[in-house]
C-alpha cells in the first residue's frame, strides 16, 4: 500500500524540475525536453487522482495529453528545424529578433 | 512492503533521471535522460493498474516522440550549450521561485490527500475497458483529436519543408 500523496509528490517534483530545466535552458531542444518532462508530471497526478476517486476518464484524460503532446512534439521539432535553418542556431538568445 | 519498494526504487529512479536531464550539458546525454524517467513512469502507472496507459506511454513516449527528438539533435548536430547572461537571470529568479512554489503545492497535497492509500492496481485501465470508454463515452473528444494530428501532421510537413522545395517543383 503506497499513500497516494506519494505519487503526487513524485509528480510534482518532475513538474519542478520541468519548469526548472525550462528557465535555465539556453538549448531549444532542451528546453523542449523540459516541456516534455512537465506533462509526464501532470500525467503522473491524473493516473494518481483516477486511482484515487476510482474514476477511469482520469486515464482517458492521460491518453489525450499523450495525443496533444505528441501533435505538439511534431510541429516542434519542426519550427526548431525551420529557425536553425534561418538563424543557424539553437541557442534561444540568439534568437532575439523579436525583442526591443 | 513489495509496492512500497518498487514504488520508491522506480520513483528515485526517476528523479534521478529528471534532475541528470537538467545537468547534462549535451542535448542527446538529456534526451536518453528522459528515456529512463518515461520508462520508469510505465512502471508507475502499472502499480496504479493503468495497463493501457503504460503501454502507450513506452509505445508513443518512449519510442516515437524519443526517437523524432534523437534524430532532430542528430540533424541539426546540436553541440553543447553554452552559459549565457540570460541563463544566470534564470539561475537567481527562477530556481528559488520553482522551490517555494513545489514546496506550497507539495505542503497543500500532503495536508489535502492524508495518509489514504492505494494498492497495486487499484483501478485497473485495462486496453479493452479504455477502449469502450474511448468510443462510447468519449467519441467526440476522440475524433477531434485525430483531426488535430491530421493538422499537426500537414503542419509539421509545411514547416519543415526546404523554402526552396516548392519553386524547383514548379520549375520542373
Amino acid at each position: 500500500m503506497v499513500p497516494i500523496s506519494y505519487y503526487l509528490i513524485l509528480s510534482g517534483i518532475l513538474f519542478a524540475c520541468g519548469v526548472t530545466g525550462f528557465l535555465i535552458k539556453r538549448n531549444i531542444i532542451s528546453i523542449f525536453m523540459s516541456i516534455e518532462l512537465m506533462l509526464n508530471g501532470v500525467n503522473l497526478s491524473f493516473v494518481a487522482f483516477a486511482a484515487q476517486w476510482h474514476a477511469l476518464s482520469g486515464q482517458i484524460f492521460v491518453f489525450f495529453v499523450m495525443v496533444v503532446a505528441a501533435a505538439e512534439t511534431a510541429v516542434g521539432l519542426a519550427i526548431i528545424i525551420a529557425v536553425y535553418r534561418t538563424r543557424e542556431t539553437l541557442n534561444v538568445d540568439q534568437v532575439d529578433l523579436l525583442k526591443l | 512492503m513489495t509496492h512500497l519498494i518498487v514504488f520508491l526504487f522506480f520513483g528515485a529512479l526517476c528523479v534521478a533521471g529528471a534532475v541528470n536531464l537538467l545537468v547534462q550539458r549535451h542535448p542527446i546525454n538529456s534526451a536518453l535522460s528522459l528515456v529512463v524517467v518515461m520508462a520508469s513512469l510505465a512502471v508507475e502507472y502499472l502499480l496504479l493498474g493503468a495497463e493501457f496507459v503504460a503501454a502507450v506511454q513506452v509505445i508513443v513516449y518512449a519510442g516515437a516522440v524519443m526517437v523524432l527528438f534523437v534524430f532532430v539533435i542528430m540533424l541539426l548536430n546540436a553541440g553543447e550549450e553554452e552559459r549565457t547572461k540570460g541563463s544566470r537571470v534564470a539561475w537567481l529568479f527562477g530556481v528559488p521561485g520553482v522551490l517555494v512554489g513545489s514546496v506550497l503545492v507539495g505542503w497543500v497535497l500532503i495536508e489535502r490527500t492524508g495518509s489514504q492509500t492505494v494498492s497495486a492496481g487499484a483501478l485497473p485501465g485495462a486496453p479493452r475497458t479504455i477502449g469502450w470508454l474511448l468510443f462510447h463515452n468519449f467519441l467526440l473528444p476522440f475524433e477531434v483529436t485525430s483531426i488535430l494530428v491530421l493538422i499537426a501532421i500537414m503542419g509539421a510537413v509545411v514547416l519543415a519543408s526546404h523554402p526552396d522545395a516548392d519553386q524547383g517543383k514548379k520549375e520542373g
